[in-house]
């Protein structure tokens, strides 16, 4: 199996950019006549670039947007406003042939292996059905030959094709999600929370799969997770979200070592570190209170509600994600600043 | 930091009955449809007043299903308890009458859930929720529990809690309902609070602030806490000691630093290898090969066997009991010391 081949391929050159991305599930109220009364912002003006190879990782905590980010890419959500090139084409405005070429070039793993693959399915169908969709992926007569290199690849047995996806553990179920993402030869791959439901000795096997896949076949993922301590072992960058929008981003050093935003900074501490002698050693910041609604998100910085930095000028002017002095990278906090060091 | 140097070690000899709760040799099965399954095997451990003991498992490890026996909520059938002992300050909890059970559940022993949305009432305000035990068995007038609810939702930390009584569940956020069915545990004064995956369902800085919380009540109401739950770093953060459970056993029983330092199980060895760290920048994870084993066909000799690195053909043959190592811990393994000498190096 090889990476779709194409002389331009230049590893590092962006691959997919987003701009200013706005996704407003509108709130509507009455029976007969529905008006809206507002709007849930669950992605509200975000914009970053993913380069060929690498491992964006999205962080945040539930309801900050992450998910639905992913489904907007995948373009399983129409956006409300902004643009995204996939390769130099409009992502968005695309349909039709043209639509199921891009659909091609990006897949997606979803959190759940229990809910995401068919029950009645078996295991060869499952990883089979994109050639269905787009059957000049694989000749018909190849398709059976394909799928067993597939498992292969995965790390399943490929004499297991025509089980049921009940016949395996979480672990292995995940792995069919990731054959089926890898059926079409995809260049990027969404995965959204790949590994929260598996247990921990299992979640380290998948982990390294999809290293060594990216490896293998260069491919660039998008690794949506909550989870900050996976997120910094497999991304190359980082965007941490906060109520639909990216409030800090950069390399993965950038945001674990040097971290200027406060909710990062919060969002660090808080992470238990399986060392007891740490107990002492660490000081965690505290947030107060809630993630204020996204229907009816606070003025200004809208992180300011749990900031113990925020000033006046926090309610009044949004502060962008631009390079900031303590630190040349983007962070949207007016007082950006590393933390001390105890 | 040195409350684990206050307690017994789990190995050392203590006085018949010394134990506030002292679960022993338990046997736990499911008989269902398609066979048997063995999900604990010989369960023991000990608690001590105001300690703080972490149970930690994968799922399907038999951590919850322990925890289910000492409350009695197992559902019988399917499950079985084959035999054992859970005696509560010297009594067998298991050879007592249900209404003398019912004396022990939440007066002396009381126990929090993962998922809080599901084990409280959707159709009744959550005050009225809380204050139920109150008036079913304390005999509290309404007023009077009514008190004692807003005090005990001020102890949890739920901000202005007397507006509040009239809420229902799902008016409040996943943290605040954890912190409801935490006060609705404390309403008698438990001696001992069982928490069963307390943060896992919610955010990182949540989590942070139940974890602080369960800390505060366990030291300043004297209470001693059973913490379950699969989470390394949660572990760390609060427990004085540690039992490990792998397929209905406890493999690994020690206190929190020494396990950490050099872990004395091949399981757990491989479990701290796997888990990625926010602090240490890793290459490659190492990985446990393999899947747990069904618990309807557990493997002869140590169930770990096949997953294990160290295996030898003793291991396929004998079921190792618990080496206690010169420091007190022990070890299901017949390689501990070996085991405990590399994971120091």
């Amino acid at each position: 199996m090889t990476a779709p081949a194409s002389p331009t391929k230049v590893r590092g050159e962006t691959i997919l950019a987003v701009d200013d991305l706005v996704k407003h599930f509108p709130i509507r109220r009455g029976v007969l006549l529905q008006r809206q009364v507002g709007a849930v912002k669950a992605v509200d003006g975000v914009s970053f670039e993913l380069r060929r190879g690498e491992t964006l990782g999205v962080v945040g905590e539930s309801g900050c947007g992450k998910s639905t980010l992913a489904r907007l890419l995948m373009r399983l959500e129409t956006p409300t406003a902004g643009r995204a090139t996939l390769e130099g084409r409009d992502l968005f405005s695309a349909s039709g042939a043209e639509l199921r070429r891009l659909r091609r070039n990006m897949q997606m793993v979803m959190q759940d292996p229990y809910t995401s693959l068919n029950p009645r399915m078996t295991v060869g169908d499952i990883i089979g059905e994109p050639f269905e969709i787009h059957p000049d992926a694989a000749p018909k007569g190849s398709r059976q030959t394909r799928v067993r290199e597939l498992l292969d690849v995965v790390g399943l047995n490929p004499e297991h094709i025509n089980r049921y996806p009940h016949q395996f553990s979480g672990g292995q179920r995940q792995r069919i999600g990731i054959a089926r993402a890898l059926a079409l030869r995809p260049e990027i791959i969404v995965c959204d929370e790949p590994v929260s439901a598996l247990d921990v000795s299992i979640q380290a096997q998948v982990i390294n799969l999809l290293e060594k896949l990216q490896d293998e076949f260069g491919l660039s993922y998008i690794f949506i997770a909550h989870d900050l301590s996976v997120v910094r072992h497999i991304s190359d960058r980082v965007a941490v979200m906060y109520l639909g929008k990216i409030v800090e981003i950069g390399t993965e050093d950038e945001i674990y070592e040097r971290a200027t935003h406060p909710y990062t900074q919060a969002l660090l501490s808080a992470v238990p570190v399986p060392d007891p002698e740490a107990r002492d050693r660490r000081t965690m910041i505290r947030l107060t209170g809630d993630v204020p609604s996204p229907a009816d998100p606070p003025s200004g910085c809208n992180f300011r509600t749990r900031c113990w930095k925020a000033q006046e000028v926090c309610a009044v002017e949004e502060p962008h994600a631009v390079p900031r002095a303590a630190d040349p990278h983007p962070s949207a906090c007016h007082f950006a600043a590393l933390r001390p060091t105890p | 930091m040195s409350q684990s140097a206050v307690h017994p070690t789990p190995a050392s000899p203590t006085p018949e009955g010394g134990h506030l709760l002292d679960v022993r040799d338990l046997h736990v099965e499911f008989r269902t449809g398609e066979g048997v399954a063995k999900v604990i095997n010989g369960v023991s451990y000990h608690l001590d007043p105001g300690e703080t003991l972490a149970v930690l498992g994968e799922s399907g490890s038999g951590k919850s299903v322990t925890a289910q026996a000492i409350m009695g909520i197992l559902d019988t059938p399917p499950a079985v308890i084959r035999s054992g002992e859970v005696r509560y300050q010297g009594r067998d909890l298991l050879k007592l009458p249900e209404e003398q059970r019912r004396q022990v559940r939440g007066k002396e022993i009381a126990m929090i859930f993962q998922d809080a949305l599901s084990a409280l009432n959707p159709v009744f305000p959550v005050g009225w929720q809380v204050g139920e035990t109150l008036r079913q068995r304390e005999g509290m007038s309404k007023a009077d529990a009514r008190a004692r609810v807003v005090e005990l939702m001020d102890l949890v930390r739920i901000p202005g809690a007397a507006r509040r009584l009239g809420d229902y569940p799902h008016q409040f956020s996943g943290g605040m309902r954890q912190r409801v069915m935490i006060a609705m545990a404390l309403a008698m004064n438990p001696r001992v609070l069982i928490a069963d995956e307390p943060t896992t369902a919610l955010d990182v800085t949540v989590q942070a602030q139940i974890m602080d919380l369960l800390a505060d009540l366990r030291r300043d109401l004297d209470m001693a806490m059973i913490l379950i739950t699969h989470d390394l770093g949660v572990v760390a953060g609060v427990a004085d000691r540690i039992a490990v459970m792998y397929a209905g056993r406890i493999v690994e029983h020690a206190d929190v630093h020494s396990l950490y330092r050099a872990p004395a199980h091949p399981y757990t060895k491989g479990l701290l290898e796997s888990i990625p760290r926010l602090d240490v920048r890793g290459q490659e994870l190492s990985t446990i090969r393999g899947l747990p084993p069904n618990l309807m066909r557990i493997p002869s000799g140590c169930p770990f066997h096949p997953r294990c690195p160290y295996a030898q053909q003793v291991c396929v043959d004998v079921v190792p009991h618990d080496l206690v190592l010169d420091d007190g811990r022990t070890s299901a393994c017949h390689f501990a010391q070996e085991v405990r000498d590399d994971s120091a190096r």
